[in-house]
């Protein structure tokens, strides 16, 4: 057999199986959006449960991806410029989200607010709605998200050690100028990197938003929840279609993203 | 006196890192703390920069011109601090590394922006790095960034310099280059300035005091001729150059290999220690003094011409010379040879090489 055969019948393999899974499937949503012509397709985000999908996506997106940055890069920070006692501990809570189910993450959040717990009919009796409203889908997103920075950050920092910020304070720096000027710089690629799978998953939860959610037309469902309602419900099949169309873009631009940033990494564009 | 330590102990878990400490450096001196690696130069250099903690026992302190400085933070020492891989900020040009202590001041200490070019700018010149002040760290070569540290720490002016392993990246023929500038600009600015390194040959030529450290402890301060010619134990002995281990008695005042290693009359039976400049080589053993050797290698290239000898107990045995000397004799690998020590130094504690 020539030596050229093996290679060969490898990448075809790798395409075949990277077309049959992913191309495929892909390519089927956006022909199921547009089957019915682009009109349709259009007026499907007309339809007012949907563009409300739409922003309750957005903002639940809005306030848990900056909140998990701030977290994930204050995390980071400790862990690998700082000694302290349990940080193992830390490190492993971190990766919490990763190994329970996304039900399981709904389900904790439902048990905590439920009306059925006492702190849940306290919060009821003073008419503050968590679960199948929307803090409950922030918490929920906030909760199945929160690794994905921190995780981006942990190694960069670590391999990058902290010399540079031992020779900002020798030079006189407080830790708001060091943070700002030295470490910030260092790891904002890492860090926009982090940031966007945050975002791409925060948007595309399913599982535990949907155990908090209600589903709730117009009030409670998020884009997810949103297209399995539709999807569900027969009415138009395509419109269900157009709005993954929204997801599997987003996903489409987070990997543009993500390979622009590791060009820029791997070539030390500043 | 600049900086004084004092009874400065430091460990890390179980390890031992410095040993009760106890320094003093002069003012505008240039010193070299010199030991090999573990040896806790590094630690106490960290420690007096204030980077790094010790063991606050009774006594225990830093003093920069006779005031404590314990109690100061880092930034309030006001230290030049170069890091052994000079720590520049990746994401800052040269310009904004140097720039970069001058920027973070607050409050009173505030400067103009002008003033601060103003400084910076007289920084790259002193440095040498003219026209480089908007590279990146990245696009320098390691003698460029060396500098760039350098003046990064100056640019803060800082009551004292403290260098870490300050030519340890850079390749032999660079670092003999900046090792002399250095030295000129130290002459030039009179900075009190304290340099870590493992390299006695650098430590001796540059440095007006050495400092030899091992395991924690200050084994012998002194001038580089004092440290080197006047030995106070084997391991600085050793440690500050080749030297040739020989067991033999001295018998008033002349020294008499022990042609045995086991020898009965176990008071009078010395080890001692002898430079390989500082034997001869004799083709003739005159007086009987000498003890036979074969030449098994010669190395002609170089300043000096350097023999390698094995013993008849195959214990090897370096000799250096100059040329001259060595063609008067035209001494041939395999030659049988007489070696006699000229200068040799007693150590009584045991250590071994």
């Amino acid at each position: 057999m020539p030596k050229k055969t093996v290679p060969i019948i490898f990448i075809f393999l790798t395409f075949f199986y990277l077309g049959l899974f992913l191309l495929l499937p892909l390519a089927a949503i956006f022909a199921e959006a547009f089957r019915k012509g682009f009109e349709v397709y259009v007026n499907s985000f007309k339809d007012e449960y949907a563009w409300s999908a739409i922003k309750l996506t957005l903002l639940t997106a809005g306030i848990a991806v900056p909140l998990n940055v701030v977290f994930g890069v204050a995390a980071a920070w400790c862990i690998t410029k700082f000694e302290f006692r349990g940080k193992n501990v830390l490190i492993t809570l971190i990766d919490l989200p990763f190994a329970i189910s996304p039900i399981v993450a709904g389900l904790i959040f439902v048990l905590i607010f439920g009306q059925q717990t006492a702190f849940g009919a306290w919060l009821l009796s003073h008419n503050i709605k968590i679960i199948f409203a929307v803090p409950g889908l922030v918490l929920a997103t906030i909760f199945v998200t929160f690794p994905f920075v921190v995780r981006e950050l942990i190694p960069l920092m670590q391999e990058q050690g902290k010399t540079e910020e031992e020779a900002a304070v020798s030079l006189g720096a407080g830790g708001w100028d060091i943070f700002w000027r030295v470490t910030l710089p260092n790891i904002k690629w890492g860090l926009l990197y982090g940031v966007i799978l945050c975002n791409a998953r925060a948007m595309g939860e399913f599982g535990a938003v949907s155990v908090v959610s209600g589903h709730i037309r117009g009030e409670t469902n998020t884009i997810p929840l949103y297209i399995q309602t539709v999807y569900d419900g027969y009415s138009a099949g395509s419109s269900a279609f157009a709005m993954a169309t929204l997801l599997a873009s987003l996903a489409l631009v987070t990997l543009v993203v993500k390979s622009i940033i590791e060009w820029k990494v791997k070539h030390r564009e500043r | 006196m600049s900086v004084e330590v004092r009874n400065i102990t430091k460990r890390f878990d179980n390890f031992l890192a410095l040993d009760n400490i106890n320094l003093t450096v002069p003012n505008g001196d240039l010193v070299a703390l010199l030991g090999p690696s573990g040896s806790g130069k590094t630690t106490l250099l960290r420690i007096i920069a204030g980077l790094e903690s010790f063991e606050s026992v009774d006594g225990a302190d830093i003093l920069f011109k006779g005031a404590s400085v314990v109690g100061n933070r880092v930034a309030d020492r006001r230290v030049g601090f170069v890091f052994q891989h000079y720590a520049l900020f990746r994401h800052h040009t040269v310009y904004g590394n140097i720039a970069f202590g001058l920027k973070v001041r607050r409050g009173r200490d505030r400067i103009s922006r002008k003033a601060i070019r103003e400084r910076v700018m007289n920084l790259i010149h002193l440095v040498q790095l003219d026209g480089l002040e908007s590279r990146y760290p990245d696009q320098l070569s390691g003698g460029q960034r060396q500098r760039v540290a350098l003046a990064r720490a100056l640019a803060i002016e800082p009551r004292f310099l403290l260098l870490d392993e300050p030519f340890g990246a850079l390749d032999a023929r660079v670092r003999q280059n900046l090792r002399r500038w250095l030295r000129r600009m130290h002459d030039e600015i009179k900075l009190t300035s304290i340099f870590v390194t493992h390299d006695q040959e650098e430590a001796l030529e540059l440095a007006d005091r050495v400092v030899v450290m091992n395991k924690g402890r200050v084994e012998q301060e002194g001038t580089p001729s004092e440290v080197f010619h006047s030995p106070k134990n084997a391991f600085v002995m050793d440690f500050l150059g080749n030297v040739n281990l020989f067991h033999g008695r001295i018998e008033s005042g002349r020294v008499s290999f022990d042609r045995s290693e086991v020898v009965a009359d176990g008071n009078k039976q010395t080890r001692f220690f002898v430079r390989p400049h500082e034997i001869e080589l004799l083709p003739e053993n005159i007086d009987n003094t000498g003890l036979p050797a074969k030449i098994s290698r010669i190395q002609l290239a170089g300043a000096i011409a350097k023999i390698e000898l094995v013993d008849s107990s195959n214990k090897e045995i370096f000799v250096e010379m100059s040329h001259d000397k060595y063609s008067m004799y035209k001494f041939q690998n395999g030659d049988s040879v007489f070696v006699v020590p000229k200068n040799s130094i007693v150590f009584p504690e045991d250590y071994s090489i």
